[in-house]
């Protein structure tokens, strides 16, 4: 049995199990106040001043104009360009976007061997040689795949010199900040001696891919315990704990962003009679409360509503 | 002499003092305020205070925490701090805001974009405690390492050195009043992590866990309040007659009979100021009500407790207090029979009663709630109200209240009335969402204590007086008198101060005061010269 193969696989699960959960567990959280921020960018009409739908007079008799595109046009360049990081921390973003396009270049590497995978699988030649199609993805992967590999080296070799040489930055940098950023330096650069030294054109490393998505975890003949070279083993072998250990850190914010925006920044629903969150507020006010203060005298029995309702004389205050 | 550089593990460690406050450290304000002797002194802490307070964050005290009598008592308040730490992250007790606070605990990049933002870390010299993620950084250790997981082998190597102790604890205290929780940190954020929101929630625990909060919000403030009626003190009777008085100066200043209606049940809007306007600024009160008496607006006033008094502190320090203040606000609406709350020009009682609590008020507590400046323009523009903007010819400009605006969104209707009447605006830079707290933000304006007044000056308020120097630069002269919009009460009541301590009137005649001072102004059912510009 190929033991890097099988490793790639339970990364893969670990990936997809931890992501589901921290997302379930924050979806799950309760329905907290509002707590917005201007610009909200569905505002429709408003948002390119930081407007809002409070701006209307009786602005609760009138329908919400929300737009969609209005999100996407924020979202976009913030997700692939790094715009807020642009505009407001120009020096951090020439070490933070290189590292973070070249993550979204290896993300798409991942996806263009999967399909050349598939089609090499299918009988179709990915190569230099081959059909159109062949081709375009042979040259694509090549381009992506080292564009990728040389950005996210280069952008988190800049974050560890910032972080290592920057008293700013060092003094909020823990250890295990250091172990993240090496890791990416060290699979980049294995990654990238690999394919300099061993596998040129990711052909062997579609042949990998050919064999995940086919479930070819057979041994070599030879009875080795994996079949592809040397380098390319150890970069799929990091490359495969770098995707498993991700989502356990702080770096989750590539998916957790979409609730500090939605949920937070931009959630700007209001709590109109007979609506969900109306439902929902009820219920939270019925929570039992344990603050200790005077004020409040909590005793793990009292709701919130009674609380809030007692007013502070009846607390003893 | 270089700037001390400061650890965050480094709060912990006693000290006499973790961070000095320098004047020549401070941002250099523009002419003519760049010579040091345009500064005042920074008061010293008297010897009294440092005796009976902890006083070894700064150089200064906003809270007045007493020195516990022993380690006994150290102690007893750390272990109610770590109970508070614990219950933040219940649902039961924190449901409020656990979601936001959670996001902003586990995902901070540290990449400091928040700091350039921050208008008292730039105006203090980039004072290291001031920095929005170094109070934010200490509460996340905590928290990682009291309440998410409870030590472990590898705690330390991931999350980073932090001890917990009563040092620990006071120094946090007094942290969290540091922060104008104006939330432009937010803003920049590219993560969504919230400096403010962590600043709020660490007031909230010292409160609502060991009854720690800033006097002026919670004695004087919101218990007064809803004891009393209003945190200025006055009771139902004192308003009243003080809002006679009010009605009698103004009928006579502007030659129209004005009289305040009280508790007029069905009327359709039920106006709540900011008290502090009808004690500190009382043609505020009377401007509103000639406005709405000329634009023959069915209104009323509410002598219900709280319900004449818009201010929730709560919103600052105490999820309990603001929906206890919510409360009375909405029932003193739900007793008249209004269609609407219209709230006055007060930011945090706009963001209070529209925005945070909106999901507190349900069933029939819900109430419409809108904003003065929405309701001023309808009439304006409806033409029920007509102006002469050639009253208006002078300097103006706009201060954007961080409540009203960046935080609710109520950005062009004010604007779009100043435009209209106020010939000579000029906006400041930066502007709308992006502009910067007065330093008055988060009940700072109500808090002078000790020598807090000189911080909240010096630091808090820095930013702002440059922003009002350079929009009126060209017309500094004091011959030429120039006219600050301040829509918020709170914010008057610091540009009040700031002014006072620059001298501002004296030297540029430079005027703080409302919206509605300036619409009645130019009103042409007025008589002239409603701005009494000699009152500064």
């Amino acid at each position: 049995m190929d033991v890097i193969l099988i490793i790639t696989y339970v990364s893969v699960v670990v990936f997809i199990i931890s992501v589901l959960v921290r997302f379930v567990r924050i979806s799950k959280l309760p329905t907290h106040l509002r707590w917005e921020l201007y610009p909200v960018a569905h505002e429709k009409g408003r948002a390119s001043y930081g407007g809002s739908y409070l701006e209307e007079r009786e602005w609760w008799t009138k329908p919400r104009e929300s737009s969609r595109a209005g999100e996407l046009k924020v979202m976009i360049p913030e997700i692939l360009l790094l715009a807020g990081v642009w505009e407001h921390n120009r020096k951090h973003w020439l070490r933070s976007f290189p590292f973070h396009f070249g993550l979204y270049l290896l993300a798409g590497l991942v996806g263009l061997l999967l399909v050349g995978g598939i089609a090499s699988a299918a009988g179709a030649s990915v190569s230099a040689e081959g059909g159109a199609v062949g081709q375009a993805l042979y040259h694509v992967t090549y381009a992506v795949g080292y564009a990728g590999l040389v950005l996210g080296l280069l952008g988190a070799l800049a974050l560890l010199g910032r972080r290592m040489f920057n008293a700013d930055y060092r003094e909020y940098t823990k250890k295990g900040d250091y172990f993240n950023l090496a890791f990416f330096v060290l699979t980049f650069a294995v990654a990238l001696m690999a394919h300099g030294v061993a596998d040129p054109d990711f052909a062997g490393l579609r042949a990998c891919f050919e064999r995940l998505v086919t479930f070819d975890v057979s041994s070599a003949p030879d009875g080795s315990t994996w079949q592809m070279g040397g380098l390319t083993a150890v970069e799929i072998l990091l490359g495969s704990l770098l995707v498993a250990y991700i989502p356990l850190t702080h770096m989750s914010h590539f998916f957790t962003k979409w609730f500090t925006y939605h949920h937070v920044r931009w959630s700007d629903e209001p709590n109109l009679p007979g609506s969900q969150i109306e439902r929902q507020m009820t219920e939270a006010l019925q929570y039992p409360v344990s603050w200790s203060a005077p004020h409040i005298r909590g005793d793990g029995k009292k709701t919130w509503v009674d609380i809030a309702m007692a007013g502070v004389e009846e607390n003893g205050e | 002499m270089t700037k001390k550089r400061i650890k965050v593990e480094d709060i912990s460690k006693p000290s006499e003092k973790l961070s000095e406050l320098r004047k020549e450290d401070f941002k250099p304000l523009p002419p003519p305020f760049d010579t040091p002797e345009a500064t005042p002194d920074f008061a010293p802490l008297s010897e009294a205070a440092r005796e009976k307070y902890e006083v070894s964050l700064d150089d200064t005290i906003a809270v007045s925490i007493p020195k516990p009598k022993d380690k006994a008592e150290e102690d007893e308040l750390v272990a109610k701090f770590l109970s508070g730490l614990e219950k933040l992250f219940t649902k039961e007790d924190n449901w409020t805001f656990l979601q936001p606070l959670l996001l902003s605990m586990e995902h901070c990049a540290a990449c400091h974009t928040c700091s350039e933002a921050c208008h008292i870390y730039e105006a203090s010299g980039e004072n290291p405690i001031y920095r929005p993620a170094f109070r934010s950084e200490v509460f996340r250790r905590l928290y990682k390492k009291h309440v998410k997981s409870k030590g472990g082998l590898l705690q330390a190597w991931r999350d980073g050195e932090i001890e917990l102790n009563w040092t620990t604890v006071a120094r946090l205290a007094e942290l969290s009043y540091r922060c104008n929780l104006c939330r432009r940190c937010a803003q920049t954020c590219p993560i969504g992590v919230d400096n403010g929101l962590i600043a709020h929630e660490i007031r909230k625990l010292f409160s609502q866990e060991l009854g720690i909060a800033a006097k002026e919000l919670h004695d004087d403030g919101s218990v007064l309040q809803l004891k009393v009626g209003s945190s200025t003190g006055m009771s139902p009777l004192v308003v009243k007659d003080n809002i006679e008085f009010i009605d009698e100066d103004v009928s006579e200043k502007t030659g129209l009979k004005i009289e305040t209606p009280w508790d007029k049940a069905g009327a359709e809007i039920l106006l709540i100021h900011n008290a502090g306007e009808i004690m500190s600024w009382p043609m505020n009160p009377g401007a509103f009500g000639v406005i709405f008496e000329v634009g023959g607006v069915s209104w009323t006033m509410s002598s219900e407790i709280a319900g004449y008094d818009s201010i929730n502190y709560g919103v600052w320090y105490d999820d309990f207090q603001l929906a206890r203040v919510a409360i009375k606000h909405a029932e003193a609406a739900k007793k008249l029979g209004v269609k609407k709350i219209v709230l006055g020009e007060c930011g945090h009682a706009h963001k209070a009663l529209t925005v945070i609590a909106d999901r507190v008020l349900t069933g029939d507590l819900n109430i419409p709630r809108e904003s003065c400046m929405v309701t001023l323009e309808d009439l304006i523009f409806s033409g029920r109200i007509k102006v002469d903007p050639s009253r208006n010819d002078f300097p103006v400009t706009l201060h954007d209240p961080c409540n009203l605006v960046r935080l609710m969104g109520v950005v062009e209707p004010q604007r779009r009335i100043i435009r209209h009447i106020a010939p000579r605006f000029r906006e400041m830079e930066p502007h709308g969402v992006h502009n910067y707290c007065c330093g008055g933000g988060s009940g700072f304006a109500i808090m002078s204590g000790h020598n807090f007044n000189d911080w909240r000056h010096q630091i808090g308020g820095r930013k702002k007086l440059e922003q009002i120097l350079n929009a009126f630069k060209d017309e500094l002269d004091p011959s030429i008198r120039k006219y600050v919009c301040t829509p918020c009460s709170n914010c008057k009541g610091q540009l009040r101060d700031l002014f006072v301590y620059y001298d501002l009137w004296e030297k540029h005649s430079i005027l703080y005061d409302g919206l509605v001072e300036l619409i009645a102004n130019c009103m042409t059912d007025v008589k002239p010269d409603f701005i009494e510009w000699e009152w500064h």
